[in-house]
């Protein structure tokens, strides 16, 4: 972008959203906070650039999400998990659309080189693919039938434990936050995720794919402003059932706990990660998913027949 | 039949498909003629209509393809799971995308209405790609130990019944686990395999990696006897199984095959009637009755006899036996002559042997092969109507008064592929269901599929299973 071109023409900023139950709003507090570029040497030398004002998150923003969560809920778990598959392809197939956008917004949230963040988005694109693939196949690794001594038919099965809070990692503002959004999304839960509070623009943006893709508003919802801010109500919400801490720092993520602990919601605590681009496992759907085990007896086949 | 249902006409357009003349084998991703330069006809068994000419491959041209397959192995085994897993996502999508030309194509090529191939073959065919598309990269997950090794070059037979179907059921698992294929679909409906090579380039599949041979039997033959196969999978006749299991004893070929069937249908006196009457002829008439799993014998308990028979043949005179690309048609064509000349000689000889025919008032096309949904009562089990696999539209009834009756006469049979249990009480279910020698039992349903969920034969019904985590297995060293 050459300044000539710039003085020909001046480009239209875009205002940055919230993404609540499939809605773009402000947050409710009318408050923004400045987001700047990411760059060491910049910042050091003061001259990081501003990119836009991004809405600074309230309570009630916070709590507006879960309602728009936990209404998605029924709909999205009760869906096929073939029919989740196809919706996580399908943003997937938006993305690769939308690739050069987000390579820009990575780029400049992150500090990193053109190549840099193309790698990050392609590794994020191909994530959404990892998940959409794992829909149908979660209950097939972590469930069966169990041989219980007795005429009795005994089954356990994966169900998504609800409504799940999710802050997303601070340095990796897309592909760190897919890669803790999608698994919670793909067995069917409904997240309310903080997107990272230095570099929040991917994750707005996000929501913009997301709201294209079939994706049943409610199912993901994206607030950004200060984490520890909004993090708080969520962990104290009596309707979420589980938090992700991965965007927390140690002592947040304590406090974060002990507040999680008053309606015993699922807790995954912040994990070191050093590449967000390795290969997942299956750690981040188990911990979101309840095991339900279902008896029916069978009857048997004894000399009297009566049993059937 | 005259009656009070007068249905106008309600063809789906033919205009939404477009069969060339004539098509070559698709070997090396390219399609090319045979090497003997040998063709034949395949035509539209509603109405003997020659719909194009197709290539027919011979011993030189399964050698050509086989080595194209082996030549792609190498790279095609030795992608990132998550790259292979890319191409199968394609593929699903676009088979998603041409559903309807192909649900028209299959309709015309295999004679079966297109209320099924519209709204069975064809999403269970993109299903399948999405569903093991998913585990291409996930296969460390699948419980065969860690980075699960392909086995090379599968051969691949496939029957004329789910043409697409079938080819979807071999190749997605196959591509998915690192595998390159060489596939003979059948002669008498070989278009949608071709059809389906001009998706794998639209998906920019790499050349090699799917070859196509049609032709008869013995081209079958060549490909699962060529000494660079790594793999046989076959589905179709329990005679073929055997005789394909004989050629390949000795070699270290992995082999699955899916082979025939004569499943039990068993109603007891609490199952809900008219349920298990929309079951029964799903179970047995659906595409004709040409489903290996199809349930051809209905086992009825005594007391229920005569209410269920009353309701079945009052059902069956509404089905509507006609155009298969009327979408009010329940009943198409029998798929060639060869199988009309078989359901014909096996029904004669059920009534020959003393059981009592029965179809209902249905007037047949006069071109076309065809034939009139037909029930059996008075069978015994030592007739060949309740013996022998017709695969058509012929329902053998017969009679039990016990659950330990209805399991031994279930299992009485060579076969073992499927089962359907009415009744209302789970745990009776789930007793008779432990009971039955049979890969699939269907409780109070029949005749459902998912790419998630395997399906298999015991018996001489075949081994191995497609579908599910278990599909996977075929096709890994392991």
């Amino acid at each position: 972008m050459s300044d000539k071109s710039e003085q020909q023409r001046l480009s239209v900023f875009k205002t940055y959203k919230l993404y609540v139950g499939g809605k773009f709003p402000r947050s409710e507090s009318g408050r923004v906070y400045e987001v700047t570029t990411r760059t060491s040497a910049a910042g050091a030398a003061g001259k990081d650039k501003w990119l836009a004002n991004a809405p600074l998150s309230s309570r009630k923003d916070a709590r507006d999400a879960v309602v728009a969560a936990r209404k998605a809920f029924g709909g999205w778990s009760g869906a096929t998990a073939y029919n989740r598959g196809q919706i996580l392809y399908r943003v997937a197939e938006m993305l690769e659309g939308r690739k050069s956008q987000f390579v820009h917004e990575v780029a400049d949230a992150e500090g990193l080189s053109k190549s840099k963040a193309a790698a990050q988005v392609e590794a994020t694109i191909d994530r959404w693919v990892w998940y959409a693939g794992w829909t149908d196949k979660i209950a097939q690794v972590v469930g069966g039938p169990n041989p219980v001594a007795g005429p009795y038919f005994n089954i356990s099965s994966p169900e998504p434990t609800g409504v799940v809070a999710v802050l997303a990692p601070q340095e990796s503002s897309f592909l760190g936050l897919v890669s803790v959004l999608a698994p919670v999304i793909a067995t069917g839960n409904t997240a309310v995720v903080i997107a990272s509070e230095r570099s929040p623009l991917p994750a707005l943006s996000l929501g913009e794919v997301l709201a294209t893709s079939d994706v049943p508003g409610g199912v993901v919802n994206v607030l950004s402003g200060r984490t520890a801010e909004i993090a708080a109500p969520l962990a104290a919400h009596q309707d979420v059932n589980a938090i992700d801490l991965a965007g927390a720092d140690d002592v947040l993520a304590k406090e974060l706990e002990i507040a999680a602990a008053d309606n015993l919601k699922r807790v995954l605590r912040p994990q070191p990660v050093d590449d967000w681009s390795a290969m997942p496992g299956t750690d981040r759907m188990t911990a979101f998913l309840e095991t339900k085990t279902v008896w029916h007896p069978t009857g048997s086949l004894g000399a009297s027949g009566s049993s059937y | 039949m005259a009656s009070a249902f007068e249905y106008a006409p309600a063809p789906e357009s033919r205009a939404i498909v477009d069969i060339a003349p004539s098509y070559g084998l698709f070997i090396d991703g390219e399609f090319t003629e045979a090497a003997d330069g040998r063709v034949f006809k395949t035509v539209s068994p509603a109405s003997e209509e020659v719909l194009s000419e197709i290539a027919q491959a011979g011993e030189a041209d399964v050698d050509r393809a086989v080595l194209a397959a082996r030549k792609a192995f190498e790279k095609w085994s030795a992608l990132p799971g998550a790259e292979r897993a890319k191409y199968l996502f394609r593929i699903a999508r676009i088979v998603q995308e041409r559903s309807r030309e192909l649900a028209v194509l299959e309709t015309l090529d295999n004679g079966k209405p297109i209320k099924e191939t519209r709204d069975a073959d064809l999403p269970l065919v993109a299903a399948h790609f999405f569903y093991y598309a998913g585990w291409a990269d996930k296969l460390d997950h699948a419980g065969f130990g860690a980075n699960p090794r392909p086995l090379g070059v599968a051969g691949q037979v496939i029957p004329w019944n789910f043409p697409l179907l079938m080819l979807a059921w071999k190749i997605a698992p196959a591509l998915a686990t690192g595998n390159t294929v060489v596939l003979k679909p059948a002669e008498t409906t070989p278009l949608s395999a071709l059809f389906f090579a001009d998706i794998c380039r639209q998906a920019g599949l790499p050349k090699g990696v799917v070859n196509i041979l049609p032709g008869y039997g013995d081209t079958g033959a060549a490909l699962v006897a060529h000494p660079d196969v790594n793999k046989v999978a076959f589905t179709g006749s329990t005679a073929v199984g055997k005789e394909i299991a004989k050629t390949v004893a000795g070699s270290r070929k992995k082999l699955t095959l899916e082979l025939g069937g004569k499943g039990a249908n068993i109603v007891f006196d609490d199952a809900p009637i008219d349920q298990a009457v929309e079951g029964i002829v799903n179970g047995i008439f659906f595409n004709q009755g040409q489903v290996c799993c199809a349930g051809s014998r209905l086992l009825v308990q005594e007391s229920v006899q005569d209410e269920l028979l009353d309701s079945l043949k009052r059902r069956l005179s509404t089905l509507r036996l006609g155009d298969p690309l009327d979408k009010n048609t329940d009943i198409g064509a029998i798929n060639s002559e060869e199988q009309l000349t078989r359901i014909t000689s096996l029904v004669e000889r059920g009534e020959s042997e003393g059981a009592e025919r029965w179809s209902p008032a249905c007037e047949l096309p006069s071109a076309g092969y065809w034939f009139a949904p037909t029930l059996f009562t008075n069978v015994t089990q030592a007739h060949t109507v309740a013996r022998d696999e017709i695969f058509g539209p012929v329902l053998s009834v017969l009679t039990f008064r016990t659950p330990d009756e209805a399991v031994a006469k279930a299992n009485n049979t060579p076969y073992g592929l499927s089962a359907g249990i009415w009744t209302e009480k789970g745990s009776r279910i789930l007793a008779v269901a432990n009971k039955l020698r049979a890969g699939v039992v269907w409780s109070n349903t029949f005749n459902k599929f998912d790419p998630a969920s395997p399906f298999g034969g015991y018996k001489e019904s075949g081994f191995g299973r497609e579908g599910g985590r278990h599909g996977l297995e075929a096709y890994l060293d392991v």
